[in-house]
């Protein structure tokens, strides 16, 4: 206990804290949280989830980093969060300048701003961050003093839109360069090296991205022309990041517990990381590649400790696809048996429904109170198959049926509108499937029923990613997305069981934006600084998303939608070409193919496909291979 | 609530569950506190599974509180007596000025004439209703401790008044009836209140007394405030 410590000086006054929603969001302090005096650290770091607090204290990436650093004697890392609207207002009228939530200090004085890249929409937020802390916008117009600042995650593997507001890009699993990167940062300030040289030698470092030592030309029809660095110890292509022994690698026994609600509320276990399955639209499933699980012990020593360390009740186990964790029924039984007196509740998402996933489910949910997940993403199998996502109609219709005898009359289902070869068969397929499952439902004799059943189906639209071998094909405008998701809606209405039937679609506005970034460009950064100085933030919020900001911003900047989400060029350059996952591009290429004849690919564990993960040494590639 | 919960578990404490389909901690608050109020004295209401004495209960839970809240006090209570929240009568106020609030330096003397008043009429609206209460009554007692300062030297409001389900006087309503009163227009903004304690009835030689919510002697008075 800090019997020591005084109670802090907060950066925001009473009054201040006082009329804003969720004053706790700003105030720091959570248990868990990691006090350090700042004059016995070299390093001071700050990681920032680029939105709101409840939010970025869901996210597992920034409790394992901030775990990492918190372990290295020479640093001290706290965390920032975006200031929602209400705060920021504030701040702008009243200079108050942005602040960590530990040591309630300005960002603008700590040596490295870690900005962690989750989805596209939330650039606009990066730049406010960068703003309230006053931090140049502008990689290039920074000075000595200010923080390097830093980007990783998802989104890092096509950095490039945002390349111009970045010092560095870390490409990959953080656990691994980071102490590689602070010694060359504490031994260039011991020799009084320039930011400049600073940056020329973490270039150096394995998965270290350094934008402004790379120079990009365009073709007149605006694709790249050419991309290469500055110099000749800069490399010409950067490997990504990955740890290989996950069961040896750093995780958060004490994670951080809020004071007020996130949207995971509960310790996180993660299982494992990459997926075997292909699915061909999936991002996360091939730059995680290849799978590599956590041992069964590890995973149980975790749980137990931060339980332990928590009080928490709920523990969530996380992984692409949980199904295909080898141990998953021993770790559902030590959780449920041996944890807390059975008191714990465990959520498991990212099951493929079968009768084992059924069985586990029966152990751990309240079945009269969950809903039933399936997620087969293409209304027809022919669409199915192109995506590469194994289910079929019979698996789906049998899991349901055997989920309604058990007590289950909640369904989710989740599909994508957009893929690309889709007909309009394809589409009409999703509201028929939805239907079928209803009808399942009552076929059921009236004794075994527990009351009405609900299908709540939702469709986002088909966005192609880098990485994954959709990422030449187009994306459908905002015209065909409203098309689309129209029909579906009439024809949910016109199916037998539509009282049962829910309809829900994401926004064809943001989505076609998200395309946009998805697939960048450094062309992108004068889009996205004239969004944010017409108050376009908090863009993944309803509530919030500007779209005559957004528009005015796309017609002065004179940002062509079609041309980045046109259908790509096989042997066009592409932006993120420079990075090296493993997976080749040959492979995807393949696949590609594979998906416009309609082919499926079996998964890692059926048949290896010779992606290229294999480079790493390691995971399912060599399972069973000793 | 969810935070107390947690601490229950981090300390192993022997805190009973209810039965049935979803059991959860027996737990409840005396009186809830508004966002942004401050208090030395709150309650809360605990089931257990075995008897602990009260220097082991307030030693566990201080272990896995965060800075700033502290458990201060543990008594176990007699079988037939009620829970926290029902016994609610009354709790203690100190209230100070804001430095944003633009209350005038001789506002004592009229917080005086405002408390000689033998009625003080606010309006309670309810979906149903908008009713005319008189809220003098339910202040039992202030002060304006002489002795007792906040950081910028102003003075604080002592307060008394009805707690709990039968009758409920939040002092935010006391100070916006008294800018009322001298004519200033006020937020919310203008006062930080800190609750001082709670109190339950009790009947001690026949006549009806205040005793704090652990049955402690405590009460809070002129003397003991400066």
């Amino acid at each position: 206990m800090n019997g020591d410590h005084f109670m802090r000086k907060l950066a925001l006054s009473e009054r201040v804290l006082m009329s804003v929603e969720k004053p706790a969001r700003y105030i720091g302090n959570e248990l868990n949280a990691v006090m350090k005096d700042k004059d016995d650290v070299k390093v001071r770091f700050v990681m920032c989830f680029p939105d709101v607090y409840e939010i970025g204290m869901s996210h597992l990436g920034i409790q394992i980093l901030y775990h990492m650093f918190n372990e290295m004697e020479d640093v001290w890392c706290e965390r920032v969060y975006s200031p929602w609207p209400d705060l920021d207002k504030i701040m702008r009228r009243e200079n108050i300048p942005l602040f960590a939530l530990e040591s309630q200090d300005p960002v603008r004085d700590f040596d490295f701003l870690g900005i962690t890249l989750q989805y596209e929409m939330c650039y606009t937020n990066i730049l406010q961050i960068l703003d309230l802390s006053r931090i140049p916008l502008f990689s290039n117009e920074r000075g000595e003093n200010d923080p390097i600042v830093i980007g990783g995650g998802p989104c890092a593997y096509n950095p490039e839109p945002i390349a111009d507001f970045f010092d560095l890009f870390y490409i990959g699993e953080g656990e691994v360069m980071y102490r590689k990167l602070l010694d060359v940062y504490e031994s260039s300030r011991e020799n009084h090296l320039t930011r400049r040289e600073f940056l020329e030698k973490a270039a150096a470092v394995p998965g270290i991205y350094v934008p402004s030592l790379y120079e990009v030309t365009y073709h007149e029809d605006g694709t790249i022309e050419d991309f290469s660095p500055k110099k000749d110890t800069v490399p010409g292509r950067i490997r990504k990041q990955a740890v290989m022994d996950l069961s040896d690698a750093v995780y958060p026994m004490k994670p951080i517990v809020p004071f007020i609600r996130a949207t995971q509320d509960r310790v996180v276990l993660e299982l494992q990381r990459g997926c075997i399955r292909g699915c061909r639209f999936c991002q996360a499933g091939y730059i995680y590649r290849p799978v590599r699980e956590r041992s069964l012990e590890t995973l149980e020593s975790f749980g137990g400790k931060m339980l332990a360390n928590t009080g928490y009740d709920e523990i969530t186990l996380s992984s692409l696809s949980s199904s295909d964790y080898r141990n998953l029924g021993e770790i559902v039984d030590f959780l449920r048996e041996d944890c807390m007196e059975g008191r714990i509740n465990i959520e498991l998402p990212s099951l493929r429904i079968d009768a084992f996933a059924l069985r586990v489910m029966e152990k751990i949910q309240d079945v009269h109170k969950g809903s039933l997940t399936f997620a087969p993403e293409a209304g027809t199998q022919r669409m199915r198959d192109v995506i590469n996502k194994g289910l079929t109609e019979e698996d789906i219709l049998n899991g349901a049926e055997k989920a309604f005898h058990s007590g289950w009359n909640k369904v989710k289902l989740y599909f994508m509108l957009g893929l690309p070869t889709e007909q309009n068969e394809d589409v009409l397929g999703i509201p028929q499937l939805a239907g079928k499952i209803a009808e399942l439902y009552y076929q059921i004799p009236k004794e075994e029923r527990q009351g009405r059943c609900t299908i709540n189906t939702s469709t986002s639209f088909f966005i192609p990613k880098p990485f994954t071998p959709f990422q030449w094909s187009r994306m459908i405008s905002e015209e065909e997305c409203c098309e689309k998701a129209g029909e579906v809606r009439e024809a949910f209405r016109k199916e037998t069981r539509w009282k049962n039937l829910k309809y829900q679609y994401h926004s064809p506005d943001v989505s076609v934006l998200e395309g946009i970034f998805a697939r960048g460009d450094r062309k992108l950064s004068a889009l996205l600084l004239t969004a944010y100085r017409k108050g376009c933030i908090f863009d993944a919020w309803t509530e919030c998303f500007n779209k005559a900001g957004w528009d005015e911003a796309i017609k002065e900047t004179g940002i062509s939608v079609s041309f980045y989400n046109r259908e790509r060029r096989l042997d066009e350059k592409l932006p993120w070409d420079f990075i090296d996952i493993g997976v080749t591009k040959e492979h995807m290429l393949r696949e590609w193919k594979k998906a416009l004849e309609g082919c499926v690919t079996p998964n890692c564990r059926e048949k290896c496909a010779g992606c290229g993960a294999a480079v790493f040494g390691g995971g399912v590639c060599f399972e069973g291979k000793n | 609530m969810r935070y107390f919960q947690k601490a229950m578990r981090r300390s192993h404490f022997p805190i009973s569950y209810t039965g049935g389909m979803s059991p959860h901690m027996v737990m409840s608050f005396a009186a809830p506190l508004g966002i942004g109020i401050t208090s030395e004295g709150e309650y809360m209401d605990i089931g257990l599974t075995r008897s602990i004495e009260p220097e082991e209960a307030i030693h566990l839970l201080n272990g896995a509180m965060t800075e700033g809240i502290q458990i201060s006090s543990f008594c176990i209570l007699d079988e037939s007596e009620k829970s926290g929240m029902a016994l609610v009568a009354a709790a203690d106020y100190l209230i100070r000025f804001s430095q944003e609030s633009k209350i005038p330096s001789g506002w004592m003397d009229r917080w005086t004439d405002f408390m000689a008043q033998q009625v003080c009429f606010v309006t309670k609206e309810t979906k149903a209703e908008k009713r005319e209460i008189n809220i003098r009554p339910l202040v039992y007692r202030w002060s304006l401790p002489r002795d007792l300062t906040d950081s910028d030297g102003g003075h604080m409001i002592f307060l008394r008044t009805a707690a709990g389900s039968r009758n409920n006087l939040k002092p935010e309503l006391v100070m916006a009836a008294f800018y009322r009163f001298a004519d200033i227009p006020f937020t919310e903004d203008d006062i930080r209140v800190h609750r001082l304690e709670i109190y339950k009835e009790t009947m001690e030689n026949g006549r009806m007394r205040l005793t704090a919510l652990d049955g402690s002697k405590r009460n809070w008075t002129e003397e003991s405030l400066s």
